[in-house]
């Protein structure tokens, strides 16, 4: 069976991570099948960034291995990963705050140049075609997440509910398999969580991106996502999907707070 | 009146001389945001470098190629052994580490070659040449033009090429930079073999006023003003900033000196920056950051 033929796009084997003999993740196991939404959740400190940056390989595992699109390797470096079709955004959004929304997203599409740079100096050969197309897939994007009216806005001055979009889009504008995103509607009030999370679904469904999110609203986690995966001190205590994982008791436990 | 004008254009080929130094800084401040501490004592090294490879008999372009290529492989390095074990640390962290850089390269330069003076002839007369009336000094003009072949090769890399937009990107965020595939250490290794031959151009003409010796590494002291005033981040910025305080330093020493009793060449574009400083922080062409509370 090729890669392109699984179902299964990625997915982690008893991944380990530890900080200088804390452990922030310890074990964890679980596989994201290609198209579908799957949410991380879990209590604060739970390790569910760290698992995203293991997965794009910002941390390095000590144990366990992730197998992405077929390829199995115990560490990448984020460049590689992206070069390997994961994009992703920041809990603290990560834009270039100096450059104006476009500029950003065409950071985005920074991987899909081919020209050389002699070729875009001297603006010969690929470079100038090229340049069109570059430009044309960002202002799709652009359109797509509606952020037309503020293209050639500096990021930088954007209210952070835009910011937090334009990240998207960045991620989005390198035409990824995977997209991680980490608390994508974290500090947005309910109608922007809930535009937020229709721009995520139309990802999923136009685009047919592979979507891994880390939320803290249940109730937009349980509507949004196919598969959901709880993570609770470093542990993983369920995994399956929405309804399933809202009526194991160990997750009303971590989450209520019951005594464990 | 020609007096004037002569002082003038005297000032602001000088100010050209400025300017190459402050290109070096602007490079490495675009792609990382920091002040590269060791940039007078690359100029020092590859002026070194080069003085005494001609000394030994090599002849003057082979000379210029193995230079340059000395600086490559000092490029690779720093970014082996100085920036990659740093990566996403604070600008802060960055420049301390570029102070240290300038120490051990100041001391490899003069380990590897010797602490005395060198005479370095570039071949060029310094007679002055009659435009009109006015006299102008022809190693100035040589300078002149040398920085501005030097600048349309900068702008055409750095503004017509993905390099340009990557290199704004890794100064702004590295993190996020490397999460949408840009090659970090690439671009680093770029940025500081171009800032190495503008260490090498500099350190020639420089070389060739002064004499290839130790305080060839001060004249980056020269720099500063410039960068205040032009902006730390533009290459533009670097040029006009030049030509002000080039400019301004003569006019000052000849028109205001007297009444002061002379030589404020010195010190007149330390004020002229502080002035600066109090009325646009960030320039005259300097990108002004917005920092959300």
């Amino acid at each position: 069976m090729t890669s392109s033929q699984s179902s299964t796009l990625l997915s982690l084997d008893r991944v380990s991570l530890s900080f200088k003999g804390v452990k922030a993740v310890s074990n964890i196991s679980f596989a994201v099948a290609r198209g579908e939404i799957c949410a991380l959740i879990g209590p604060n400190g739970a390790g569910k960034s760290s698992l995203l940056n293991v997965i794009n390989g910002v941390y390095r595992a000590q144990e366990g291995s992730v197998s992405f699109d077929g390829e199995i390797r115990r560490h990448m470096r984020p460049q590689h990963a992206a070069e390997r079709g994961i994009a992703r955004t920041f809990q603290n959004i990560a834009l270039f705050k100096g450059m104006t929304v476009l500029d950003n997203v065409l950071t985005g599409r920074n991987l899909k140049r081919r020209s050389t740079w002699i070729e875009q100096a001297l603006r010969i050969g690929r470079a100038n075609h090229e340049d069109d197309v570059q430009r044309e897939r960002a202002e799709k994007v652009i359109e797509f997440l509606r952020i037309q009216p503020w293209r050639d806005t500096l990021v930088g001055k954007l209210p952070y509910g835009l910011q937090k979009r334009v990240e998207l889009a960045r991620a989005l504008a390198a035409e990824p398999k995977l997209l991680l995103l980490d608390e994508p509607m974290a500090g947005m009030n309910a109608s922007e969580k809930t535009e937020m999370s229709g721009f995520i679904v139309d990802i999923n469904r136009e685009y047919g991106t592979t979507v891994v999110l880390i939320e803290h609203d249940i109730g937009v986690v349980m509507g949004l996502s196919d598969h959901v995966v709880v993570l609770d001190y470093g542990r993983k205590i369920a995994d399956g999907a929405p309804e399933e994982v809202r009526r194991n008791p160990e997750v009303i436990a971590a989450y209520l707070g019951t005594r464990h | 009146m020609e007096f004037f004008f002569e002082v003038l254009i005297g000032g602001l080929l000088a100010g050209v001389m400025y300017s190459l130094v402050a290109i070096g800084f602007v490079l490495i401040y675009k792609a990382s945001g920091v002040f590269n501490f060791a940039q007078g004592a690359m100029v020092l090294f590859a002026a070194l470098t080069f003085v005494s490879l001609v000394e030994s008999g090599v002849p003057f372009w082979a000379a210029f190629a193995l230079t340059l290529a000395t600086m490559i492989l000092l490029a690779l390095a720093v970014e082996r052994w100085v920036l990659r074990p740093l990566v996403n640390r604070s600008p802060i962290t960055l420049f301390m580490a570029t102070l240290g850089l300038a120490y051990i390269i100041e001391g490899g330069a003069q380990a590897l070659w010797g602490a005395q003076v060198h005479g370095l002839e570039l071949g060029i007369d310094d007679v002055p040449l009659e435009f009109g009336g006015l006299f102008v000094s022809q190693f100035d003009l040589f300078a002149a033009a040398t920085a501005a072949t030097l600048v349309l090769v900068l702008s055409l890399l750095f503004n017509k090429t993905r390099i340009g937009l990557s290199l704004r990107a890794v100064a702004d965020d590295t993190l996020a930079a490397q999460a949408v595939g840009i090659r970090l250490r690439r671009i680093w290794t770029v940025v500081w073999a171009v800032a190495g031959l503008v260490a090498l151009i500099t350190g020639l003409l420089w070389g060739a006023r002064l004499g290839v010796q130790f305080s060839l590494s001060l004249v980056v002291l020269k720099a500063l003003p410039v960068l205040i005033i032009g902006g730390f981040s533009s290459v533009g910025g670097a040029i006009v900033g030049g030509l002000i305080v080039g400019a301004s330093e003569k006019l000052a020493e000849i028109y205001i000196g007297p009444l002061i009793g002379g030589g404020i060449e010195n010190w007149f574009p330390y004020v002229l920056a502080t002035l600066f400083l109090l009325a646009r922080p960030a320039g005259l062409f300097g990108e002004r950051t917005i920092e959300r509370v």
